[in-house]
């Protein structure tokens, strides 16, 4: 009986566990999880084309989202005025001059490369650039000290060995 | 001693840029509509929903164009300005009810005043994205010409007033239309 008892017990425990797992799988997942608009589309491209564009426009209230991916009202108008432009026919790039004019480049997950973004752009190839020589002459460096130290380890080792033999032999 | 002197330096210029860093706003996004003609409009007054107001009507004299909702907690911080504002007639103050429901919106001025010379409705927010809006309150100063010459985002203050949009204000309306 006390057998049974445990054994009931286990299963509980174990369709618990499994209860929690399922439950810790299924948060990890909810950062996947996206704003989704019923919205009918005339082709394949073009629904193609919507999703790319929501995805590289910044939501503006919650910054480091995209429209596709926020919720906010704004991020909702925004995906509608794409859609609508996009059901009047107008191409990915007149869409993104039509952000751009109104919300500046700030809207675009990818800015333009100009004078203003230069340094976003080439900051960090040039900082890459910077580290990479540096280490290379550091190891340069280093290769040329390594001969002069070994002369001195050289010395030092025999001084070792034979202050090691003169204790052996006094022992 | 140079081996000091490098790390030290780079640290400082690091330092300095961090601290910059530290300082910029980010919701403080440039506005890619200044100097730029105002987007044009014709949307429906808030008093009198019949009626339409359109940017041709603005024409020639410098006015605010202020976004407000009534759901907005800031504007609620702002509106105490806007009122005295409204008070010292220096300028005529238009208002974007942006997304709100219009028996809120005429609720929100009745019990706290109405600073506005008149108020549009822009129920769907269209005209918010015409005019680049992303958070509430926004403020554009818009000259005669009907040419946006600033934009503030956030709850205009009484220094903001002073310091900035006054003098600002006063300089337009010297310029002919």
């Amino acid at each position: 009986m006390a057998a049974n008892h445990t054994a009931a017990h286990h299963k509980i425990t174990g369709r618990k566990r499994v209860k929690s797992l399922i439950l810790i799988f299924l948060l990890l997942l909810s950062p996947l999880a996206s704003a989704v608009d019923a919205y009918q589309f005339s082709n394949p491209e073009q629904e193609a084309t919507y999703n790319t564009l929501v995805s590289e426009l910044r939501c503006l209230v919650c910054q480091n989202q995209t429209i596709g991916d926020s919720n906010a009202e704004l991020a909702a108008d925004l995906r509608r005025q794409v859609h609508e432009m996009l059901q009047q026919g107008k191409s990915k790039d007149e869409i993104l001059q039509f952000m751009t004019e109104r919300y500046g480049d700030f809207v675009l997950y990818n800015p333009p490369f100009k004078a203003k973004t230069g340094l976003l752009w080439l900051g960090p190839v040039t900082f890459l650039i910077i580290g990479v020589v540096t280490v290379l002459l550091f190891v340069r460096r280093k290769k040329t000290i390594v001969p002069v130290n070994t002369e001195g380890d050289v010395e030092k080792l025999a001084a070792v060995r034979r202050l090691l033999t003169d204790k052996n032999s006094e022992n | 001693m140079l081996k000091f002197i490098i790390p030290l330096v780079l640290f400082i210029v690091l330092a300095v840029f961090l601290a910059m860093g530290l300082k910029l706003n980010p919701r403080d996004i440039p506005s890619p509509f200044i100097d730029k003609p105002a987007p044009t409009f014709s949307a429906p007054k808030l008093t009198a929903p019949t009626e339409k107001l359109s940017t041709q009507d603005l024409k020639g004299q410098v006015w605010l164009f202020n976004v407000w909702a009534s759901w907005c907690v800031s504007c609620r911080e702002e509106h105490p300005i806007l009122n005295q504002l409204a008070k010292q007639k220096a300028v005529v103050i238009v208002g974007l009810n942006y997304k709100d429901d219009p028996a809120d919106a005429k609720k929100w001025l009745d019990t706290l005043g109405n600073p506005y010379n008149v108020s549009i409705m822009d129920s769907d927010g269209r005209i918010g994205i015409n005019f680049g809006v992303y958070g509430v309150p926004e403020t554009f100063v818009i000259d005669k010409k009907g040419v946006i010459r600033d934009k503030y985002t956030g709850p205009v203050t009484i220094e903001l007033w002073q310091q900035t949009i006054l003098p600002l204000i006063t300089k337009l309306q010297a310029e002919s239309a």
